[in-house]
C-alpha cells in the first residue's frame, strides 16, 4: 500500500487554512467593522458574539503553520523567511487584536477607546498582511539551493497589495453576515445595510483578482486555460455571480443565517480558484509538493495523529459553537 | 545595531520573545489545575468560598491565557522567520512535535475555554467541570510536546542524518530522549510552584490589608501547602536533572559549576560564588567548599567530573552567565523552602493569617517562582550553546539570512509592542488580583470594584457579591449570569 503522503498533507493543510479563513475571517471582520459602529453597547455585543470561540478559530492558523512545518519543512522555511516582514506585521496585528478582547473590558473608561482602536487596527493589519502573503504566494518565490534567493521587499508589488485589500473586504463580508446571524434589532439592520456595499466590493475584488492574476502571471494563465482545468473551472464564475445575487437578496429580506452561508460559499469559490492556480506547487512557481516534502517517517507519524484527532477537534469545536448558538443578548453575561 | 550581527540579533529576539511567552504558560498551567481543584472541591463540599475563588481566579486566568496565546503564536512562526536553516535541517522532528501539540493540546484548550469561562448557565455542572478539566489537561499535554521537542534539541537521539537533513527513524526514541522526563517534570513542577507563590502573594496582600475573608484564607492556606510540599520535590527533581545533564551535556555542568580542571586524585570543590572568566580559563574570587561538588555530582568525595578546560574553546558555553543564572534558581529554591517551613511553623502556632513579617515575606516571594523558572531556562539554553541541536548543529548555522537592519527593526518592534501590550495586561491582571474575592468579607475592605458590570464578557463566571449562596437569586446586584452556581 502506498499512500501519497504529500498529497494527503496538502489536503490537510489546505483544509486547516480554509477553516482558518472561514472562522477567524469573521472574527477579524468584526474588528474591521469596528470603525463603522460607534455605540459602546453595540461594540460589546459584536465582541461578545465571538468571545467564546475566537481562540479556537485562531488555532487553525497555528495548525496550518505547524502542518507546513511538519510536512514541508522546506516550504515553511522558504515562505516564512521570504515573507518575513508581512508575517511579523501579521503577528503584531494578531497580538493587538487578541489581547484587546480581554483588555477593552478590563480597561477603565479613559483607556477603553485605546483598546477599541487597537482591536480594529490589529484586525486590519492581520487581514491585510494575510492577503499580501496570499498574493505573494500566487506570485511565487525565487528559490536557489533550497533557500529563498529574493530580496526582503519582493512581496511589495501592486498585485500583492491589492490582494491584501481584497482579503480585508472579504473578511468584512464574513463579519457582517456573521453579525446578521448573531444579532437582532438595530445592530442587525445596520449590518444588513452595510452588507450590500460590502458584497458588491467583494464581487468586484474577485473579478479584479481573476483578471489580474492571469495577466500578471502567464504560467497561472496557462494552467487556467489548458483543457481539463478550464473544464473544471468553468462553473466557478457562474456560481460566483449566482452566489452574489442570492446574497444581496438574502441581505434585503428577513433571512438570518442565509447571508452567512452564502458569504462562505463565495469565499469557498474564490479559494477553489486559487487551488487550481497553484496546484501542485507548494513553493510556486517551481517547487512541487513532492519536491518539498519532508521525510516519510515525519509525514506518516503526524498523519496518524491528524486523521484521528482532527475529527475529534471538529466534534468538540462544533459542540462549543452549539453551546453558544442563538442571538447574543445585551444583558447576557458573555 | 550596537555592533551586533544577524546571529546575535536573532538570538536576542528569540530569547526575548520566548522569555515573555513562558511566563504566561507557567501561570496558565498552574492556574488551570488550581481551577480544577477549586471546582472539584466546590462540587464535592458545596462551600461558596470555592465557587467564589473559582470566579475570582478564572477572570485572571482569562487575561493571562489571552497573553499566552498571542505570544505563543509568535513562537510558532519564529522558527521559520528567524531560524530557517534550522527548520529545513531539523523541521522533520520539531515540526511533527509542534503539529501534535496543536492538534492534541491547543485545540483542546481553545475548544473548552469558551464553555469554561462563559458557559456557566449554558451547560450543567458536570459538563462545566469537564470543560475545566479539559482545559487543564490541554495545558499539560502542551508541555509534554513542546518539552519533548526542546529536550530532543538538548539530547538528540532516534534520528539519522541523510543528505544533510535530520530524518527521524524511531519516534519513541526521539520523544523519550534522555533529558525529557527530567525536563518535563521539572518544568511542570516549576509551573505549579510559580502559581502557588503567585496565589500566595495575592492572598498575603489582602491579609496584610486586613481584608481577611474566608476565600482569602483558603487560598492562602492552599498556596502555602503547595509551597511546602512541592519545593522539596522540585529540589529533588532538579538534582536528578543535573546528574542526567552531567551524563549527556558535561560541558553545561562544568559551566554551571565554574569548574575548569580537576586536580589528580582530588575531589572537586563546590564553588558557592565566584566570577568565571572565559579568557583566563579560571573562576576568580571563588568561595569554595572542598569536595562538595564531587559529592553532589558524583555522590563520592573524590569523584571527578570533566572541567571546562577539557573541552575545546569553541565548544564551551558561556560559564559566567549560566554559573549565575543557576545560582539564582537554586538560591530562590532555598528561599521557597524557607517560606514553606515558616508557614508550617505559623500554622502550628495558629498565626498563619496574622499580618507581620511572614506575610510580607510571602508577598515579596510572589514573583520568585517565575524568576527561578526564567533563570532555569537561561541556564538550560545558554548552557547548550554553541549548539542549537547538541552535538549536531551549531547555532550559527541555523539562523536565516536576513540583514541586520531587518532584524534590528523587527526586534525593536517586538520590544515596543511587548512592553505596551504585556505591560498593560500585567497591570490589568494585578488590578483584578487587587479587587479580591468577595464572599464573607469584613467591613474594612473596599467594596467591589467600580468597573464590575455584569455585561462584561468575563463576568460569565462572576458570582454574586457579598451574599450567601442560596437558591436562584434575582437580587439587584447580580447579573443574569449567576444562575450557574445554584443548579
Ligand atoms: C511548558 C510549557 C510551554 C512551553 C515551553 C512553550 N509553550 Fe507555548 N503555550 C503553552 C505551553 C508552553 C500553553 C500552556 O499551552 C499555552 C499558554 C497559554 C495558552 O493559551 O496555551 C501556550 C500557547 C502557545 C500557542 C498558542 C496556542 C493557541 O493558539 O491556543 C502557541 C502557538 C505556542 N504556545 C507555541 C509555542 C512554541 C513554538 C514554543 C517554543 C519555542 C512554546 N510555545 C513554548
Ligand atoms: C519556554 C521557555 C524557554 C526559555 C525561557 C528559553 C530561553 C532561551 C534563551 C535565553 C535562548 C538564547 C540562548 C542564547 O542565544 O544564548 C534560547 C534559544 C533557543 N531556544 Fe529556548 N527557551 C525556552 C524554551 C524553548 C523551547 C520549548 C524550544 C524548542 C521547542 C526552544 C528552542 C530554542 C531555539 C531554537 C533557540 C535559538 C537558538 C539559540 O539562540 O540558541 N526553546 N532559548
Ligand atoms: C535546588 C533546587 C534546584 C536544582 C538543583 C535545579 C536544577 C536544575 C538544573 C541542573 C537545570 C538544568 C537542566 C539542563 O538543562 O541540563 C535546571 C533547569 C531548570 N530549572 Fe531548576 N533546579 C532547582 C530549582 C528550581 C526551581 C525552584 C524552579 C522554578 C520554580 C526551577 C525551574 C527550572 C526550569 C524552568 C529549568 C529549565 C527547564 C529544564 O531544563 O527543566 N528550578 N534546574
Amino acid at each position: 500500500m502506498t499512500l501519497d503522503l504529500p498529497l494527503l498533507w496538502t489536503l490537510i493543510i489546505a483544509f486547516g487554512l480554509m477553516m482558518y479563513v472561514i472562522t477567524d475571517g469573521f472574527d477579524l471582520g468584526i474588528g474591521i467593522l469596528f470603525p463603522f459602529v460607534r455605540r459602546r453597547g453595540d461594540r460589546d455585543l459584536m465582541v461578545n458574539s465571538v468571545a467564546p470561540i475566537w481562540d479556537g478559530n485562531e488555532t487553525w492558523l497555528v495548525l496550518g503553520g505547524a502542518g507546513l512545518f511538519a510536512a514541508f519543512p522546506l516550504a515553511y522555511a522558504v515562505i516564512l523567511s521570504a515573507l518575513y516582514i508581512p508575517f511579523i506585521l501579521m503577528l503584531v496585528g494578531l497580538i493587538w487584536r487578541g489581547v484587546s478582547f480581554e483588555f477593552r473590558i478590563k480597561a477603565d473608561d479613559a483607556h477603553r477607546p485605546f483598546w477599541d482602536r487597537a482591536f480594529a487596527a490589529g484586525s486590519y493589519t492581520a487581514a491585510f498582511t494575510q492577503g499580501v502573503a496570499l498574493g505573494a504566494f500566487i506570485s511565487g518565490f525565487r528559490v536557489e539551493n533550497g533557500v529563498h534567493a529574493g530580496g526582503p521587499l519582493d512581496w511589495l508589488t501592486p498585485f500583492n497589495l491589492f490582494v491584501g485589500l481584497g482579503v480585508v473586504i472579504a473578511y468584512a463580508l464574513l463579519g457582517v453576515t456573521w453579525l446578521v446571524l448573531k444579532t437582532e434589532g438595530d445592530l442587525q439592520a445596520r449590518m444588513r445595510d452595510l452588507g450590500r456595499p460590502v458584497t458588491g466590493a467583494v464581487f468586484l475584488a474577485i473579478i479584479a483578482v481573476s483578471l489580474w492574476t492571469p495577466l500578471e502571471h502567464p504560467d497561472v494563465a496557462a494552467r487556467w486555460f489548458s483543457t481539463p482545468n478550464l473544464f473544471y473551472f468553468a462553473p466557478v464564475p457562474v456560481l460566483v455571480v449566482l452566489a452574489t445575487w442570492l446574497l444581496l437578496r438574502a441581505l434585503s429580506g428577513q433571512r438570518q443565517a442565509a447571508p452567512f452561508g452564502l458569504a462562505l460559499l463565495l469565499l469557498f469559490l474564490g479559494y477553489s480558484g486559487l487551488a487550481i492556480s497553484l496546484w501542485p506547487n507548494i513553493i510556486p512557481p517551481d517547487v512541487s509538493i513532492w519536491e518539498a516534502a519532508g521525510p516519510e517517517s515525519s509525514m506518516g507519524f503526524t498523519l496518524v495523529g491528524a486523521l484521528i484527532v482532527i475529527p475529534i477537534i471538529l466534534a468538540y469545536s462544533g459542540w462549543s459553537y452549539y453551546v453558544f448558538r442563538g442571538k447574543v443578548k445585551p444583558e447576557e453575561g458573555y | 545595531m550596537f555592533g551586533l550581527g544577524a546571529l546575535e540579533l536573532a538570538r536576542i529576539q528569540f530569547a526575548f520573545t520566548i522569555s515573555v511567552h513562558i511566563i504566561f504558560p507557567a501561570i496558565t498551567i498552574g492556574l488551570a489545575c488550581y481551577l480544577v481543584v477549586l471546582e472539584g472541591l466546590w462540587l464535592w463540599r458545596g462551600r461558596d468560598a470555592y465557587r467564589e475563588l473559582y470566579r475570582f481566579w478564572s477572570g485572571i486566568f482569562a487575561v493571562n491565557f489571552a497573553m499566552g496565546v498571542v505570544s505563543g503564536i509568535v513562537m510558532a512562526y519564529q522558527f521559520g522567520t528567524n531560524w530557517s536553516h534550522f527548520s529545513t535541517f531539523a523541521g522533520s522532528i520539531t515540526g511533527p512535535l509542534l503539529a501534535y501539540e496543536v492538534m492534541t493540546a491547543f485545540f483542546l484548550e481553545a475548544g473548552f475555554l469558551g464553555v469554561m469561562l462563559f458557559g456557566w448557565d449554558r451547560v450543567g455542572r458536570g459538563l462545566h467541570f469537564f470543560a475545566t478539566i479539559m482545559v487543564a489537561l490541554g495545558t499539560l499535554i502542551s508541555s509534554f510536546w513542546i518539552l519533548a521537542s526542546n529536550s530532543w534539541m538538548h539530547t538528540p537521539q532516534g534520528h539519522e542524518i541523510i543528505d544533510g537533513k535530520v530524518v527521524p527513524v524511531d519516534w519513541f526514541a526521539v520523544i523519550m530522549n534522555p533529558s525529557f522526563p527530567y525536563r518535563l517534570t521539572h518544568m511542570a513542577t516549576a509551573a505549579f510552584l510559580s502559581t502557588a507563590l503567585f496565589v500566595g502573594a495575592a492572598a498575603a496582600w489582602h491579609l496584610l490589608r486586613r481584608n481577611d475573608s474566608e476565600p482569602v484564607r483558603r487560598m492562602f492556606s492552599m498556596a502555602m501547602w503547595m509551597v511546602v510540599l512541592v519545593t522539596p520535590v522540585q529540589i529533588l527533581i532538579g538534582d536528578l536533572h543535573g546528574l542526567n545533564t552531567l551524563e549527556h551535556q558535561p560541558a553545561k555542568i562544568a559551566g554551571m559549576e565554574g569548574h575548569w580542571r580537576n586536580e589528580p586524585g582530588k575531589g572537586a570543590p563546590l564553588i558557592l560564588f565566584g566570577w568565571p572568566d572565559m579568557e583566563a580559563e579560571e573562576t576568580r574570587f571563588a568561595l569554595e567548599v572542598p569536595r562538595l561538588g564531587s559529592l553532589i555530582l558524583t555522590h563520592s568525595l573524590d569523584g571527578q567530573y570533566p572541567g571546562l578546560a577539557d573541552f575545546p574553546p569553541e565548544d564551551r558555553p558561556n560559564s559566567l552567565i549560566i554559573f549565575w543564572s543557576f545560582r539564582v534558581m537554586v538560591g530562590l529554591a532555598v528561599l521557597m523552602l524557607a517560606l514553606g517551613i515558616w508557614s508550617v511553623w505559623r500554622r502550628w502556632r495558629g498565626t498563619l493569617y496574622q499580618p507581620g513579617w511572614f506575610l510580607r515575606f510571602a508577598l515579596v516571594m510572589g514573583p520568585s517562582g517565575l524568576i527561578a523558572l526564567l533563570a532555569g531556562w537561561f541556564t538550560t539554553e545558554i548552557g547548550r550553546q554553541p549548539w542549537i541541536v547538541h552535538g549536531v548543529m551549531r547555532t550559527k548555522d541555523a539562523v536565516s539570512d536576513h540583514s541586520t537592519l531587518m532584524l534590528s527593526v523587527s526586534l525593536v518592534v517586538f520590544i515596543v509592542v511587548y512592553f505596551v501590550v504585556f505591560g498593560a495586561g500585567t497591570r490589568y491582571m494585578l488590578r483584578l488580583v487587587a479587587s479580591g474575592p468577595r464572599l464573607g468579607t469584613d467591613e474594612g475592605r473596599p467594596r467591589q470594584r467600580p468597573d464590575a458590570r455584569p455585561a462584561r464578557p468575563l463576568s460569565a463566571v462572576e458570582g454574586p457579591a457579598g451574599r450567601p449562596d442560596t437558591g436562584p437569586d434575582t437580587g439587584p446586584d447580580t447579573g443574569p449570569d449567576t444562575g450557574g452556581d445554584n443548579r
